[in-house]
């Protein structure tokens, strides 16, 4: 920050306020050294291995598994053989098994906390509070469908599928493993998971907890591994493939489904609009703002990463934005007081700063956050543009990072035009303290899902999946059991 | 004297509206010309469909079920015509009372496919169906009539426009239906038929990037051309039954929206 920055009014807090330092301990977590492939309730070795990294500071953190094609035939393979016995348990039985992660995720959750942070780069407040509650919430939630899945589809026979091949993010590594374990073993079926390329140790870490949970060998399979994994496991003999990751990607597995029988979930990319009207609490607006593209980094695919403002109030609600992202602390991860982390990697973050330079050069006004960046690992300020046209880069893709642009209309009718003009189709918010224009505008947004006067809330009950390029499927409620089953 | 009868010149649906293709081709099928669709009456079909679906959407679940009704109505009507052209009277009588069941589940599809959560959190959290927006359909050769109307009217019920390929071999139904379906109050545009040789239409409708999703119930061995094109606007991709009528026919044709509303003082 210069002296000019400091004195500025731009800041409601004194520029001497500093925070000292409040490092979460990372003696919770004990790490090996290599890791293989958690495969029928075993560690098998891989031939091959790569380093994964702390991105706060580029440190390696543990080698792990890169496996092949022969490792992901044999984990499906040994997920296939244990399918029959884990459909045929009572679903009650089942049900208790997933109490127990459910139980037991709970019990460690510090340690997945800390693991997550160190691993992925997300501040440990949001670990802490967010990735791994909602985790084990997520397996309490399902655990109680297992037994009772005749009452979710009325007159249909729901029958597991066999066995899932599921391939997840880096954003939330652990919640993502829930929200795809939960609902496949609920359903009766056993699972292949493959973890991001960058984020596996919590995954990992998870194993134990299938250890300690006496699941039976077999029924959760976790392998690691880079793009090449993600192949072998869509081309392997599963029954169903559920993807969380890039559009592009999506797009990619759903041509290698092509023609087979596979059943299909992608949870892909988004764009949000983030739509604030000028009756709207603006102090209220403004942290839903922030929490909507800075929480985690901007590293999430429903982030609200454009902004539509009512002209009226366009001014004062950039004002207060601008002051409410000089208070965000960036730094430290592992930090309880640290608001914004490292991003996930150097690829991420270069194709970050790539955009950033897109929307530069096509005439956007750009603002960052007066923060100071550690200088080993990754980071990237927190970011906003102004003065963006629709059809600009940064208003059109997906950037994956802690930028927004801000964009204005003048009525509702302009607002869900310009909200729907995207490929994708995730979610959307509304500011507004009009009830009844709260539910005008969900109605026409084109968007999986909608939160009115708050951002980025998630829960075990509430089904979460896009229109459009954001993908097919619902993850979460009721409606995410029925990707994992057949039905009569 | 005898009289000579007129006959009838086979032709398009598209947006209400029943013109010849752009192409000029016909193709002799059933013993008659029959318009031979080409590349660009897909695109005016699939341009049709997006302006009228909003409004279809948008209609009441009531009236939708009512308009549907008139379907089946006008179908009874004409049950003769119907039953030369498809195997029978058996198969207009089925397709008629198709109509009937799906009308009757345009207003209480959301009350069985929705619901309310029980979020943690001062939020009513609700999920309804909403359609996914045009659907392409490339229906069934056989049966020719009930095939087509299985496919179709699942789609409609849900709040979604069509654009469907008539069966190939036996396209005479399709165009008897979209007589039907022109004096029934339905809205031009929520429902296009097109007749031609289907490998040559399809393939457009599964790569048009303005078709939400694609019935491939009766794309037989070019399924997995069609997939590997639907794919690129991440199309949602149906192959249902073509002979069946159920309420999971109707959500396979929508989409699931979710909406936090804030609850406060």
């Amino acid at each position: 920050m210069t002296d000019l920055e400091k004195r500025s009014d731009r800041s409601p807090v004194p520029a001497d306020w500093t925070y000292a330092p409040a490092p979460e301990s990372t003696d919770i977590v004990r790490l090996q050294e290599r890791y293989g492939l958690y495969v029928g309730g075993e560690w098998l070795e891989a031939a091959e291995h790569y380093a994964t990294i702390a991105p706060r500071d580029e440190s390696p953190l543990a080698n792990v598994a890169q496996a092949s094609e022969a490792d992901v035939r044999n984990a499906v393979g040994v997920a296939r053989e244990a399918a029959a016995a884990w459909a045929a348990l009572p679903g009650s039985e089942r049900a208790k098994y997933l109490f127990r992660i459910a139980r037991i995720l709970a019990e460690r959750s510090r340690e997945f906390a800390v693991l997550e942070s160190l691993n992925g780069g997300k501040p440990i407040k949001e670990s802490r509070d967010v990735d791994i509650p909602l985790a084990a919430a997520h397996f309490f939630y399902y655990a109680g469908w297992a037994d009772k899945l005749e009452y979710a589809f009325p007159n249909r026979e729901p029958r597991p599928l066999g066995v899932a091949g599921q391939i997840i993010p880096w954003n939330f590594p652990l919640l993502m493993l829930s929200w795809k374990i939960a609902p496949a073993l609920a359903a009766g079926n056993t699972v292949v998971l493959k973890p991001a390329e960058t984020t596996p140790l919590t995954a990992l870490l998870f194993c134990d907890v299938v250890r300690q949970a006496e699941l039976p060998p077999g029924v959760v399979n976790i392998v690691t591994g880079d793009g090449s994994t993600g192949a072998a496991l869509v081309d392997a003999d599963v029954d169903k493939i559920a993807f969380t990751g890039s559009t592009e990607v999506g797009k990619a597995i759903q041509r290698r489904v092509a023609g087979t029988d596979k059943k299909l979930t992608l949870e892909l990319g988004g764009k949000a609009a983030n739509i604030v009207f000028d009756d709207a609490a603006l102090d209220q607006a403004v942290e839903g703002i922030v929490n909507g593209i800075y929480f985690n980094q901007g590293h999430v695919c429903c982030a609200g990463s454009r902004l539509f403002v009512q002209e009226s109030i366009y001014e004062p609600v950039v004002e207060k934005l601008k002051k409410r992202m000089a208070t965000l602390r960036v730094g430290d991860p592992l930090d309880k007081n640290t608001d914004v982390g490292a991003i996930n990697s150097r690829m991420q973050l270069e194709k970050i700063e790539e955009l950033v330079a897109a929307g530069k050069e096509e005439g956007a006004e750009i603002y960052q956050s007066p923060c100071r960046l550690p200088e080993k690992g990754y980071w990237f300020a927190p970011t906003v543009f102004t003065n963006v046209a629709q059809s600009y880069r940064i208003a059109q893709e997906e950037i994956f990072g802690p930028v927004l642009s801000v964009l204005t209309f003048r009525t509702p009718d302009e607002a869900v035009e310009k909200a729907n003009n995207t490929p994708y189709g995730l979610s959307a918010g509304i500011w507004t303290e009009k009830g009844s224009r709260i539910l005008w505008m969900a109605q026409r947004l084109r968007a999986g899902v909608v939160w009115a006067n708050t951002f980025n809330r998630f829960d075990p009950t509430s089904p979460f999946g896009g229109y459009k390029e954001s993908g097919f499927g619902r993850e979460g409620g009721l409606h995410g059991l029925e990707p994992y089953l057949d039905f009569v | 004297m005898s009289r000579l009868p007129v006959k009838k010149t086979y032709k398009l649906y598209i947006g209400g509206a029943f013109p010849r293709s752009e192409s000029g081709r016909t193709y002799e099928a059933q013993g008659q010309n029959v318009a031979r669709a080409s590349r660009k009456d897909v695109r005016d079909a699939v341009v049709a469909a997006r302006a009228a679906q909003p409004k279809w959407a948008a209609a009441t679940a009531y009236n939708r079920g009512q308009v549907l009704y008139r379907i089946a109505e006008m179908m009874e009507a004409r049950v003769p015509e119907f039953a030369e052209l498809c195997s029978g009277k058996d198969e207009v009588h089925r397709s008629v009372d198709r109509w009937v069941w799906y009308a009757g589940f345009a207003d209480k599809l959301a009350q069985v496919l929705g619901s309310s959560n029980p979020v943690a959190g001062p939020y009513f959290n609700f999920t309804i169906p909403e359609p996914t927006g045009v659907v392409g359909i490339v229906s069934p050769d056989e049966p020719p009539l009930l095939g087509l109307v299985s496919r179709i009217a699942p789609a409609l019920t849900g709040g979604n426009a069509v654009v469907a390929l008539a069966s190939e071999a036996r396209p005479l139904a399709a165009i008897e239906l979209a007589e039907a379906v022109a004096t029934s109050d339905v809205p031009g545009g929520v429902v296009n038929l097109l007749t031609g040789h289907r490998s040559e239409l399809a393939p457009w409708l599964a790569s048009h990037m303005d078709v939400n999703a694609i019935d491939l119930t009766g794309a037989d061995g070019l399924r997995t051309d069609l997939e590997l094109a639907a794919a690129e606007n991440v199309k949602r991709v149906i192959v249902g039954k073509p002979d069946s009528q159920s309420l999971y026919e109707i959500s396979s044709f929508l989409e699931l929206k979710t909406v936090w509303h804030p609850i406060g003082t």
